[in-house]
């Protein structure tokens, strides 16, 4: 069985084994126990926000370091384009990308570009006949691995195409390989910057595509000191942007889904928003929907965790950037409407990956435990306190079911217990 | 070994905002006894649409979700008014919700066919001032 590489761990020196991550959690995948969190593999998402709640800042994203690839004869860099919106007083991303080339990259290739490209594919792709709609965006990979583990029925929904960072990094290749003829594709790593552990976990898991162009992935707050002081020395920047509005539009929520130049679309960002609006759909009750764009994190991926600046600050900074670019810069050239290298490749398998939340694989089996189950619940508070590690009193009920938990592990059946004895 | 698990939800009336929270709790129930995608989602629909049918007409009621290796039945009840003609009723299209639920987007007349749409069968009995009892079942 494939085994789904995370960047979310915990830092058990660091843990104290407080609850706040276990309630903050999407799909219930922390828990409590022997005085640290643990993280369940299976269900986490790598969405990071027990890495925002954690006072202890012992959940982190694991992420690669540049120095990790210096046997590569040739290095890109793909900076997200949530990155121009961590500096202040930039009127023109080449600085940051002159920057880049001198933290040592031999070339940068922005994400933005590719995204511009995927765009006007989405849009030839949504006025297909037979597309499922509402589609949704597979851009944010928490968002896809949510559907996959909860509302599976909703996986036809998902836009099949390759997400702009896969796309960038497969024009990157091309485009060095064109102009530096002595090099070979295994000289070549391409390393993403990244706003979000969970784009460093599809970097680590390249499902959906036979092999992932991108070598590796980078935290921008990791590299954020170096670009900042290498800019400041920067005079003269080279030409080195082709990205339009568009392109610098998807670091934000919204911007997605407004450039397919429709407007019956749905925007929604933060975990608990998207799972509310997949909810909704899932009941048919939102109708005349084409197109939804997900994003886990709070404003979009300059939201992500791995940023060093408020999203809506960097916001409003690539909104100034974005003035006087042209509307888009990248515009397909293939000769087919949607070439082949352009859709993602056993998009079901990512999905069927899936499913390890069930109680047993026999359904006679699965019913008796959950019978079980809901007698242990109904002798338990339905305080959801989570001092007994587990996020609510169901899950406590699920865990010892499942053997994982015992019913003494209730802190307020236990109080109870001792009053009785005491009297 | 129980081959039945019974799931009780109280529909609380007053709370128009909460309506459709029972839905979303069985959903996750399903999925952890691995029932397929499309078979949770008939479930989840009937059940959605009977919670808020419940909500905006008859002040709440109560679901009850049974659930079997071969099939899942609904049972929803309420103190409600009652319905005069189920057979008008049933028609897509009418609706007896009022302005104020309308203005949310509710009430299009499509709450009790739909509920027959996702299900294998279903049976109402009503009755004029006391209530109304959905029975549906969706087969596996």
């Amino acid at each position: 069985m494939y085994v789904y590489k995370h960047s979310v761990t915990l830092d058990i020196a660091k843990c104290k084994g407080c609850t706040n991550c276990i309630k903050r959690c999407p799909t219930e995948a922390i828990r409590v126990r022997d005085g640290h969190a643990i993280i369940k593999e299976d269900m986490c998402i790598d969405c990071g926000e027990c890495i925002r709640v954690c006072p202890y800042q012992a959940k982190k994203a694991t992420f690669d370091k540049l120095e990790d690839f210096a046997d590569y004869k040739f290095k890109i860099a793909l900076p997200a384009p949530a990155l121009y919106g961590q500096f202040d007083e930039l009127d023109d991303v080449d600085y940051i990308l002159t920057a880049l080339l001198e933290c040592g990259f031999d070339a940068v290739f922005e994400v933005s570009r590719a995204a511009e490209l995927v765009t006007e594919y989405t849009r030839r792709y949504m006025k297909r006949a037979d597309v499922p709609k509402p589609v949704i965006s597979s851009a944010c990979p928490a968002i896809v691995r949510l559907i996959a583990l909860r509302f599976p029925y909703l996986a036809d929904n998902l836009l099949p195409l390759v997400p702009p960072i896969e796309y960038a990094a497969m024009l990157a290749r091309k485009e060095v390989l064109e102009t530096h003829k002595e090099l070979k594709d295994e000289d070549i790593c391409v390393l993403f910057v990244s706003p979000c552990p969970a784009k460093i976990s599809y970097v680590k898991n390249p499902l959906g595509v036979k092999k992932s162009a991108v070598t590796g992935a980078l935290a921008i707050s990791d590299l954020y000191f170096k670009i900042r002081a290498k800019r400041k020395e920067i005079k003269d920047p080279q030409q080195l942007s082709k990205t339009g509005i568009i392109g610098l539009n998807w670091a934000g929520t919204g911007g997605e889904a407004t450039s397919l130049l429709s407007d019956r679309y749905l925007a929604a960002d933060g975990i608990e928003n998207c799972i509310h609006v997949l909810d909704e759909i899932e009941n048919g009750t939102i109708s005349n929907l084409e197109f939804v764009e997900l994003n886990a994190c709070n404003g979009g991926c300059v939201g992500g965790t791995l940023n060093v600046e408020n999203p809506y600050i960097a916001k409003a900074r690539l909104r100034s950037l974005r003035k006087y670019l042209p509307i888009s810069r990248n515009h397909p050239t293939e000769e087919a409407e949607l070439p082949d290298a352009i859709f993602l490749d056993d998009f079901d398998k990512i999905l069927l990956n899936t499913g390890a939340s069930a109680l047993s694989e026999d359904r006679l089996t699965a019913i008796a435990k959950m019978s079980a189950v809901e007698n242990i619940y109904k002798t338990l508070p339905h305080l959801d306190c989570g001092s007994c590690g587990a996020p609510n009193c169901h899950a406590l009920a699920e865990d010892i079911i499942k053997g994982e938990a015992d019913e003494a592990d209730c802190l307020i059946k236990l109080r109870d217990t001792v009053g009785k004895h005491g009297q | 070994m129980s081959e039945c698990v019974n799931f009780h939800f109280d529909i609380d009336g007053d709370n128009f905002t909460s309506a459709g929270e029972a839905s979303v709790r069985i959903k996750k129930h399903l999925r952890d006894m691995g029932f397929s995608p499309e078979t949770i989602r008939r479930v989840s629909v009937a059940m959605y649409e009977g919670e808020i049918n419940m909500v905006i007409h008859a002040d709440g009621g109560s679901a009850d979700v049974n659930v079997y290796v071969d099939r899942i039945e609904i049972i929803l009840a309420d103190s409600g008014p009652g319905i005069s003609n189920i057979e008008l009723a049933m028609q897509e299209g009418y609706s007896t919700a009022p302005d104020n639920i309308r203005s949310l987007g509710f009430g299009a007349g499509m709450g009790l066919p739909n509920m027959k749409r996702y299900t294998d069968s279903m049976k109402i009995e009503s009755e004029v001032g006391k209530g109304t009892t959905i029975y549906m079942t969706v087969n596996v």
